[in-house]
């Protein structure tokens, strides 16, 4: 990653819910677990986090339902205040705002979208796509100009004028996608987009996602429950449980080196040579000289596994897109996760 | 193991229940025992302890609220300035008042007739075109057109106040919790106040006539529109929200961008209950002397001419149905979109049609006279043939025969010796027996509030009335839980009756609650009886609905279950499907016992001796403070049963799993 200041930062936070979570939260011991805290009679929607999002980036939070992905994104947003620790959005500490520093924040920088969609009911498609420009105050023709540019780009032309209750659940949600970026938002925040739709649309929906993404190069923290969906996503991914991250890593890795048994549990069933590259196998040269044609490093395993296999020598090099020299590669290593057995 | 831990101190405490209401029965029935031996305060209050609560109320509101805070003047001002030109503006549009926009002559009926069906049409095609035409067309050649339109003009003013006033209450009560505790207590004894209470107030502080009247009845009617303005808004999905949050919405972009058209359905629920109790209570402000449908009604019946009653009764039936059916059918209405590039008559052709229709019809009025005004000669009223008729088949022996039948057995067996067996039993014993029916149904919290209300009800001095009020109520809903928990249960048996029998109940329903006093007065007269019966009729349609809601809304799979195990009809009725219906049908008993208290104050008018009695001839003075110790009274009393009942209702649905 590059050095520039990351865009969300975020410092031990907590956010407990109950009859009295700052004071609660004070005269806490010191490690507390998370049924330690039920006990008590509180819920620790999101536990001693600390994590980055730099700029640019796909970090997708991934969990089981009551985790507390969802919570803990809406702590970015400050749609819940948190009870301890700080979150910084571009460098300003986002608990310290004022009410209509917070409007202008949303304003200006800030995109949702939700599960269930979040659409108002009354308003046609035209009018929710605007929704949030109206609420800045543009002017009707300015707002209907914007709208129609981004109903064009998430594919919903022709729909201008029908209420969501007309459209299916994946146009439904383009809406929800369009009204979020209505207002070219820096900070994308997807909270489950695409659970509530069935899976042949989900898989078009991610698609079409990976796409706005290439052309818009949005900062995107990103909720789903479904891990393959993560590891299709993400640059990099952050799993919880009981409302703390217990790894935070790119794909690869969360693979390749699960660091606790339960997010091994969720890598069991996966077919890691989809996941993994070239690229992170790779192991530095160290003045050993592999000879031959290079592999790609941003090719997944499974997309060499033809050249793996018929390849007769040992140790292959790597190559990064501009044709620098990434490393070595070895070739029982690269079988091995190929075959499944590391 | 769970579940061991759970049962154990619940059957603790289901044994120390009924303990306690042996003993609670137990202690009345000696005190019933004793009643010869008991210190006379026991058995009745003696005068000198009952506090003058009328005067004291009397100089509250005299000397504090009207001498030293001046309130009736604000009053007096809003009612003399705003509201009167309001009414005046509406009566003059509607009936012809000379007043404000000056118009020498009302609206011709034809005009508004056709614009009504095109609203009609508009909310609901061809069926609600009819409905809403014709009962216009219907008032105007039944030579019922400007009673119609004095009663629709103070609804015009009213049910928009109403609206108003409960909105902005609805939101405050959503917005600050405090607040809406401290007015639930507030709306609740509201619900349950005898019209009369609103009368007079409204006659004190807001003039006689149809400013009273529209005060009367906004007040009357905004109750359930503020709950549903809190309900709709409580509703609003957290999502949406959310999502209006994260669009950078200000406080007030939420409240009226966000949360209000989301609940625009709860809203307009209750859109449709103020107008529906607009109109209820503005037929019932004959009393206080308020010209139209309701006054001419009364004014028939006190001279017993049925046949016009009849003619009345069937408008203001029609009147209820239409407005009930517009309003529903506004609330699933939903905006529909047009394709881009469609002309500006075709989006905007019901209001276009409404224009053309109404000049149209005014045109024709200028020239054909009949549409204009329908005169007296030219109208169908058949009342006086009516009237006639209504007598000869009254004179008929067996009906006279039947009706005497029906008259002598409910009296002399039934009604009569209830009522003297009430009037017996001891104050304290009385007083006892409600907080163990509180207890056994409800538990601890309604039998402390059935004490303490009950309590308050011997200090206000209005004992034996008050008991001759609860005896009517109790009577009539155990009459009518022998006609209409059976009929509940037949029309139960198959889906056709089930939606025949609901449609019908709805219906009834929808009419103001002077209309039951019609078909009681024609068959009994004007008697004990016809009292009773009429809250019959009244409360019958809550009880079957309910019993119809209630068996219906039995789960598939229990029932399918039963039939699996073998039982027969009835086994599956008794043993399954009427103790799973029960909380629901509860909610009907605790509806019709609420419905009871209303009409049996309605029933006054025709010769009783309850509170309603005192408290309709409260309306002819000043008597401020004794017509409210009167009408807390009836509410304490209807809010001890809805206590005990709802608590009920809401525990046995728990303990069944029925959500």
């Amino acid at each position: 990653m590059t050095s520039e200041p990351p865009v969300i930062s975020c410092r031990n936070a907590w956010k407990i819910f109950g009859p009295d979570p700052k004071g609660y939260l004070r005269t806490m011991p010191e490690g507390h677990s998370y049924d330690q805290i039920r006990a008590d009679g509180y819920i620790a929607g999101v536990k001693d986090v600390s994590v980055d999002v730099a700029k640019g980036e796909m970090l997708v939070i991934m969990g089981l339902s009551g985790s507390g992905k969802s919570t803990l994104v809406r702590c970015f947003s400050r749609l819940h205040d948190i009870t301890g620790g700080t979150i910084e959005v571009e460098g300003q500490d986002i608990m310290a705002l004022s009410e209509n520093d917070l409007i202008e924040l949303r304003r200006s920088k800030m995109g949702m979208v939700f599960q269930s969609f979040g659409l108002l009911p009354h308003r046609t498609v035209l009018e929710n796509v605007a929704f949030p420009l109206e609420m800045r105050g543009q002017d009707r023709h300015a707002r209907r100009e914007r709208a129609l540019e981004v109903i064009k780009l998430v594919g919903l032309e022709g729909r201008e004028d029908y209420f969501p209750r007309e459209l299916s659940g994946g146009q439904q949600q383009r809406v929800g996608i369009a009204r979020s970026l209505a207002i070219e938002p820096d900070i994308w925040f997807l909270d489950e987009p695409f659970s509530a739709l069935d899976p042949l649309i989900r898989r078009e929906m991610q698609d079409e996602f990976l796409r706005l993404q290439d052309m818009l190069g949005k900062t995107i923290v990103f909720i789903t429950h479904d891990f393959d969906e993560a590891l299709r996503l993400a640059d990099r991914i952050a799993i919880m449980k009981d409302g703390a991250i217990e790894q935070c890593d790119t794909p690869d890795q969360i693979v390749l080196n699960p660091q606790t048994a339960y997010v091994r549990k969720f890598t069991e069933d996966i077919d890691k040579a989809r996941v993994v590259h070239a690229g992170v196998l790779a192991a530095p040269v160290n003045g050993q000289a592999p000879e031959g044609e290079p592999v790609q490093g941003d090719m997944t395993i499974l997309q060499l596994a033809r050249q793996l296999v018929n390849d007769t020598r040992d140790h292959l090099p790597v190559t990064a897109k501009d044709g620098t020299l990434m490393g070595v590669l070895e070739r029982r290593k690269a079988l091995d996760v190929l075959l499944g057995d590391q | 193991m769970a579940d061991l831990a759970v049962s154990t101190p619940a059957r603790d405490t289901a044994a120390t229940q009924d303990r306690v209401l042996q003993v609670l029965l137990g202690a009345a029935l000696v005190l019933c025992l004793a009643k010869p031996v008991l210190p006379d305060f026991l058995v009745r209050l003696p005068e000198a302890w009952i506090p003058p609560l009328a005067q004291w109320l009397d100089y509250f509101f005299n000397v504090i609220v009207i001498d030293t805070l001046h309130i009736n003047q604000l009053t007096r001002w809003f009612a003399e300035g705003p509201l009167e030109f309001l009414l005046g503006a509406t009566a003059n549009l509607l009936e012809g008042k000379y007043r404000w926009p000056y118009l020498d002559d009302p609206l011709p009926w034809s005009s508004i007739a056709a614009v009504a069906a095109v609203i009609g049409y508009y909310l609901g095609g061809w069926k609600m075109s009819l409905l809403a035409g014709g009962t216009f067309v219907w008032t105007a050649v039944m030579g019922q057109w400007e009673i119609t339109m004095e009663t629709l003009s103070v609804l015009a003013v009213a049910a928009p106040l109403g609206f108003a006033i409960g909105l902005v209450t609805g939101i405050a009560a959503w917005k600050w919790k405090s607040f809406d505790n401290a007015i639930k207590p507030l709306l609740a004894v509201m619900q349950t106040l005898p019209f009369y209470t609103y009368l007079l107030p409204a006659v004190i502080f807001f003039k006689v006539g149809p400013t009273a009247g529209a005060i009367a009845t906004t007040i009357y009617a905004t109750p359930p529109m503020i709950l549903m303005t809190t309900i709709g808004l409580k509703k609003v999905p957290p999502e949406i929200v959310e999502a209006g949050k994260m669009a950078g919405s200000t406080r007030w972009q939420m409240l009226t961008r966000v949360f209000i058209p989301s609940a625009r359905t709860e809203i307009l629920v209750g859109v449709n209950q103020v107008i529906m109790l607009c109109l209820a209570m503005v037929v019932l402000t004959a009393f206080i002397g308020m010209p139209g449908l309701g006054g001419k009604l009364l004014a028939m019946m006190n001279s017993f001419k049925l046949g016009r009653s009849f003619e009345i009764g069937i408008t203001i039936v029609l009147v209820a149905i239409m407005l009930d059916q517009l309003s529903k059918a506004w609330v699933v209405k939903l905006p529909e979109h047009h394709e881009r590039g469609t002309p500006w008559y075709i989006r905007h052709k019901y209001i276009l049609l409404a224009v053309v229709v109404f000049v149209g019809f005014f045109g024709l009025a200028q020239v054909v006279e009949y549409f204009d005004e329908v005169g007296r000669r030219q109208s169908l009223s058949v009342g006086r043939e009516m009237d006639k008729v209504i007598k000869w088949v009254l004179d008929i022996d067996l009906i006279q025969a039947i009706t005497g039948g029906i008259r002598y057995v409910l009296n002399v067996w039934v009604l009569i010796p209830f009522r003297n067996a009430l009037l017996w039993i001891p104050t304290s014993a009385f007083i006892l027996l409600m907080v163990a029916f509180a207890w056994g149904v409800g538990g601890k919290r309604p039998a402390i509030y059935a004490a303490v209300f009950f309590t308050i009800i011997a200090f206000t001095g209005w004992w034996d009335r008050s008991v001759i009020t609860l005896y009517s109520v109790i009577s009539a809903v155990i009459l009518s839980m022998f006609i209409g928990i059976p009929l509940g249960i037949f029309a139960a048996r198959s889906a056709k009756w089930s939606r025949r029998m609901l449609i019908i109940c709805d219906t009834a329903q929808t009419f103001p609650s002077f209309i039951y006093l019609l078909p009681a007065i024609m068959l009994f007269g004007v008697s004990d009886v016809t009292v009773v019966l009429s809250i019959v009729i009244f409360t019958t349609v809550p009880l079957t609905r309910y019993t119809i809601e209630g068996l219906r809304g039995v789960p598939p799979e229990m029932t399918e279950a039963a039939d699996m195990s073998g039982a027969t009809k009835r086994q599956k009725l008794l043993s399954v499907q009427l103790p799973l219906a029960m909380p629901t049908m509860a909610v009907g008993f605790n509806q019709a016992i609420m419905f009871a208290f209303f009409m049996v104050i309605i029933a006054a008018f025709i010769g009783t001796q309850d509170l309603g009695q005192e408290l309709q001839r409260t309306l002819a003075g000043t008597d401020l403070g004794k017509n409210f110790v009167l009408g807390i009274n009836v509410s304490l009393m209807a809010l001890t049963f809805d206590m005990a009942l709802t608590r009920w209702a809401a525990k046995r649905k728990e303990a069944l799993g029925l959500g």
